[in-house]
């Protein structure tokens, strides 16, 4: 993601010396770095202070020019996860993480599908690549406000089987209020406990192998604890006094099918350039091993794809965990089956006035991205400054 | 032997070819769909009958879309170029210096500045929002200008950054022995080699701003509202026969999509900028 084809300047040229035309330089991107020091880091920093304020509570104070906020902790947290009064964002959380995971493997799965078939060498390859690209060049409003029109539940895809002597389809669509794989919000803590032990031991294991014993054993070692702990019930931390049973709408099917009608073609165009980039003497070299055409892509092509496909996932990741204007357009903001946390935001912050429990919500959405993001900026920049 | 297997490559061909076919439909059949809608008569409209071509051409919901839709546009068009303009020319001056004028904590500096292109922009919502309160500029065009430029900078100054380590250092070098300083490195050797890196940025930004819908919804009123906002509204509504938003959606796409079929070349230029890594 960061760099084209790139070279950082060799320090041992002559413009080394720092003159007054570096001094100029520094001058002239200082206005940029100053306004985003503040829109960025500024504003992250005031946003994490409102999440510990009370702002919009009291609603005399919500839209006042000076409010008064007063300081109460991690109190809008644990209104989100635990609060007995706000439960959407649970649902919220639940439907962004099924959205973001059947989205992905949608749009990486089509797009690499159709990317192979291009790469086979079929005529009117650029028609095709234009027509699987142009939806990304449109508004999420946009698609959404289509894919609407197509999801109408008497009409547009469930008239399709009807023309092939099908019957109708009966599926409601962005309406349907249909929930599976449902499963105790209280569970959670013990979940995510699991998975985050699962990544430690094999971490741990991987180390063990390399002979780095040292720090295997410490990953090891929490990693168990960590599974222990999850599988004793999580004692320690108190979610809800009853149980809560959250999981999978299927009005989100429609949705995730417009969002993978937008953006494969994406994935179709770095996976057609990553392929176009394997030397065609590799394959060669295999097909004269006596590898057929699925070995070949099984033990050749697959492996060589993996770095773009990890950064499209990231970048993919990053789209969904933001979603909002495909969901508003689909189903409108107020429609709870759908809903994600970054429209609640906007529910809560911009017509609610409850700017702290926004604030609060918009610290959850960047400590989300953040995971993904920085150790990906992280390596990124580091094998940079490698090379 | 040789038949045989001529026959397998024979059905793969086929294959290939009917996957493709089917692709093509998923892909198209949404704006035929959208098409023919935008030019049935309303009370033609009918579910059932969604996907029949229209009985009579009625081109009048365009000229109804242009009415409802017409300042919406204009507000977009008047955003997208003014914003894009700007975060070009920003920054091209920032690729420039931070590609040609090293400076002692350049390296800590840009990943600083890029982290701001990888945020969610809820996280800086509610500040941003109450400080274009506090400035006045909350409501209007102006204040989502502001917004996309300041936005805009990371990647603009990416792209440029990366376009101009291409252009050889002995390049600058011999324009300083010929006298040259900052500015007129700039302007005689750096901006005239910048039109392909232009194209692409200004070809990212435009769609980009023209595209977005969350500082629009949450920044502007009514009057200044660009095109996505008030199509999301016109849509929202349930009384609108569907034509109505049909032909918004088209006339809302329209300018990326010529964007994207004439330029298409520097459209993946820019998107593989965005996220390839060198």
């Amino acid at each position: 993601m960061i760099g084209g084809p790139e070279r950082p300047p060799d320090p041992s040229n002559a413009m080394r010396r720092f003159t007054r035309d570096h001094l100029t330089a520094v001058l002239m991107l200082l206005p940029s770095l100053v306004v985003l020091a503040v829109f960025v880091y500024g504003f992250i920093g005031q946003t994490f202070y409102f999440s510990l304020t009370d702002w919009g509570r009291d609603p005399a104070q919500a839209l006042a020019l000076r409010p008064e906020r007063a300081f109460v902790g991690l109190d809008n947290y644990a209104r989100l996860f635990t609060g007995v009064l706000e439960t959407r964002f649970r649902q919220d959380l639940v439907n962004l993480l099924f959205f973001t995971v059947f989205f992905i493997v949608g749009t990486l799965g089509l797009g690499l599908l159709l990317a192979i078939l291009l790469d086979r060498g079929v005529k009117g390859e650029g028609f095709f690549r234009t027509v699987f690209l142009y939806p990304f060049a449109l508004s999420f409003i946009v698609t959404g406000t289509v894919w609407r029109w197509m999801l109408q539940p008497q009409g547009g895809v469930n008239l399709l089987p009807t023309y092939v002597g099908l019957p109708q389809g009966q599926f409601t669509w962005i309406t349907s209020r249909e929930q599976i794989w449902s499963f105790d919000w209280n569970l959670v803590p013990s979940i995510t406990a699991l998975v985050v032990a699962a990544v430690l031991l094999m971490i741990g294991w991987s180390g063990w192998r390399s002979a780095r014993r040292g720090r295997a054993v410490t990953f090891l070692g929490v990693g168990l604890a960590l599974a222990v702990w999850a599988l004793s019930g999580a004692p320690g931390i108190e979610m809800l006094p009853f149980p809560e049973r959250r999981g999978f709408n299927l009005a989100l099917i429609g949705i995730i099918l417009a969002a993978v009608w937008q953006m494969s073609g994406y994935t179709m165009a770095l996976y057609l350039a990553s392929l176009r980039g394997i030397p065609e003497e590799l394959r060669e070299a295999a097909r004269v091993d006596g590898a057929s055409g699925f070995q070949v892509y099984r033990h050749v092509v697959f492996p060589l794809l993996g770095p773009i496909t990890l950064s499209a996932m990231i970048i993919l990741g990053h789209i969904s965990l933001k979603i909002f204007d495909l969901i508003w357009a689909m189903a409108g903001p107020d429609l709870a089956t759908t809903s994600v946390p970054a429209l609640l935001l906007y529910l809560r912050a911009f017509r609610g006035n409850q700017f702290a429990e926004g604030a609060a919500i918009a610290v959850v959405l960047l400590l989300m991205v953040a995971t993904v993001i920085i150790p990906y900026l992280w390596s990124s920049l580091r094998g940079e400054v490698r090379r | 032997m040789m038949a045989a297997l001529g026959r397998v490559r024979w059905s793969w061909r086929w294959l290939t070819y009917l996957l493709l076919l089917l692709a093509t439909v998923f892909f198209l059949g949404p704006i035929y769909l959208v098409v023919v809608t935008a030019l049935k008569e309303p009370a033609a409209i009918r579910l059932a009958t969604a996907w029949h071509l229209p009985e009579t051409w009625h081109w009048q919901s365009f000229a109804v879309a242009w009415e409802a839709f017409g300042p919406g546009l204009r507000n977009s068009l008047v955003l997208a170029v003014t914003a894009t303009a700007i975060s070009a020319m920003l920054g091209s001056l920032n690729g420039y210096v931070l590609s040609k004028w090293r400076f002692p904590g350049a390296n800590i500096v840009f990943p600083l500045m890029l982290f701001g292109m990888f945020i969610p922009y809820q996280s800086i919502l509610i500040p941003l929002f109450q400080f274009l309160r506090d400035i006045g500029l909350y409501g209007g065009l102006a204040g989502l200008i502001l917004t996309h430029v300041v936005y805009g900078l990371p990647i603009t100054t990416l792209i440029f950054r990366n376009f101009y380590a291409e252009i050889p250092d002995e390049m600058l070098e011999a324009g300083k022995i010929d006298g040259a300083g900052f500015f007129g490195l700039y302007a005689r050797i750096v901006f005239p080699l910048s039109v392909s890196g232009f194209v692409v940025v200004v070809i990212w930004q435009f769609t980009q701003i023209w595209n977005e819908f969350l500082f629009a919804v949450t920044l502007t009123r009514r009057a200044s509202a660009p095109i996505t906002v008030a199509l999301a509204q016109l849509a929202g509504g349930e009384a609108v026969r569907w034509n109505l938003p049909m032909a918004g959606a088209i006339l809302a796409a329209i300018p990326t999509l010529i964007i994207y079929i004439i330029l298409g070349r520097y459209f993946i230029k820019g998107l593989l900028a965005g996220s390839v890594k060198g």
